[in-house]
């Protein structure tokens, strides 16, 4: 197989696989903060900040394999 | 048609001797002079009775102190880290917010790019991961003690005193000096990954405003771009926590576990 051809691939497959588990965690992380703040609907402004913490852990796992696929050439 | 994407490394713009100086570097320069000026005009009429300038400021500040006062549990503790974590979180997210100005990517000069995201850098996040882990450690050394600190790392104190406890007490013992070596390679992960994390959100979110512009540059970009105004105070908040968590638990008192 030519150069190109296994680059695109390689770059595709790295992003496909390297979002889906990041995204899982993230639909995870802000269930389980939606279902807190519908139990006990004052606390929405308490747990806004840890939700958005965590959602932003989870992204950098994503972000890494961006910086990966930038770095394939 | 090729849209231009913006390369991993900064692009230099001009020489200053030998020094040469990027596009990046210039952003830079940017928001300290904002922040230079902002903080000698403050000065000038810095008053017990102030005014709208000086509120609006105390006011952000008191926000945040809030907020840091969350992670440390101590205002104490938050006054004392507030000159390092503060400063990161602004200079962080002024210099997101620059990247957003018109200008920034499109302004060329032999086509080069003038300005660009500072952190968009990796030698930049790289340098500011490095500070904020390294300044946490020396908050660990001053407040907690050589010894001790060092002991977190290469438990030889704690197997010392176990010598005397039993055979299950020097197991765990030796178990911990390999989990305290371990805990070395987990701060090299942690200047990474305070690095890295930065420097991906605002390089893809360069890339993606740059690719969205060369395809549709009338209205599309509108939401990208704040979708970008978004992630660069998200980026900002989460690097300043994370420094802030550091700090606090290098400095926490050390109370025996048994």
């Amino acid at each position: 197989m030519e150069h190109e051809s296994v680059l695109a691939l390689a770059k595709g497959l790295t992003m496909a696989l390297g979002g889906m588990f990041p995204a899982l965690a993230i639909g995870s992380i802000v269930a389980k903060a939606m279902e807190a703040i519908g139990r006990n609907p004052e606390s929405a402004g308490k747990s806004f900040v840890p939700m958005l913490l965590g959602a932003a852990f989870a992204e950098a796992i994503a972000i890494y394999s961006l910086v990966v696929v930038f770095t394939l050439k | 048609m090729a849209i231009h994407i913006p390369t991993l490394a900064p692009e230099t713009v001009f020489h200053v001797g030998q020094f040469p100086v990027t596009n990046t570097m210039i952003n830079v320069w940017m928001a300290l002079i904002i922040f230079l000026i902002i903080g000698i005009f403050i000065k000038k009429q810095i008053s017990f009775r102030p005014g709208k300038f000086q509120n609006g400021f105390e006011y952000i500040l008191e926000l945040i102190m809030g907020y840091f006062d969350q992670v440390t549990g101590d205002r104490k503790k938050t006054m004392r880290f507030m000159p390092i974590v503060g400063s990161v979180f602004f200079f962080i997210l002024l210099s997101n917010w620059l990247g957003l100005l018109p200008g920034t990517g499109s302004i060329t000069y032999k086509h080069i790019m003038v300005l660009r995201p500072a952190n968009s850098d990796l030698n930049l996040t790289l340098a500011m991961a490095l500070v904020a882990v390294i300044s946490s450690h020396i908050f660990g050394l001053i407040s907690v003690g050589i010894f001790t600190h060092l002991n977190k790392f290469v438990q030889i104190g704690t197997f010392f005193k176990s010598l005397k406890k039993g055979p299950i007490a020097i197991m765990t013992a030796v178990i911990e000096l390999g989990v305290g070596l371990i805990e070395i390679i987990s701060e090299m992960a942690k200047v990474l990954s305070l690095s890295l994390r930065l420097f991906g959100n605002i390089f893809a979110g360069e890339v993606l405003i740059s690719v969205i512009s060369g395809l549709v540059s009338v209205l599309v970009p509108t939401p990208f771009m704040m979708l970008e105004l978004l992630v660069g105070l998200i980026q900002a908040a989460v690097f300043t926590m994370l420094t802030l968590v550091y700090m606090t638990v290098m400095t926490a008192e050390v109370h025996d576990a048994h």
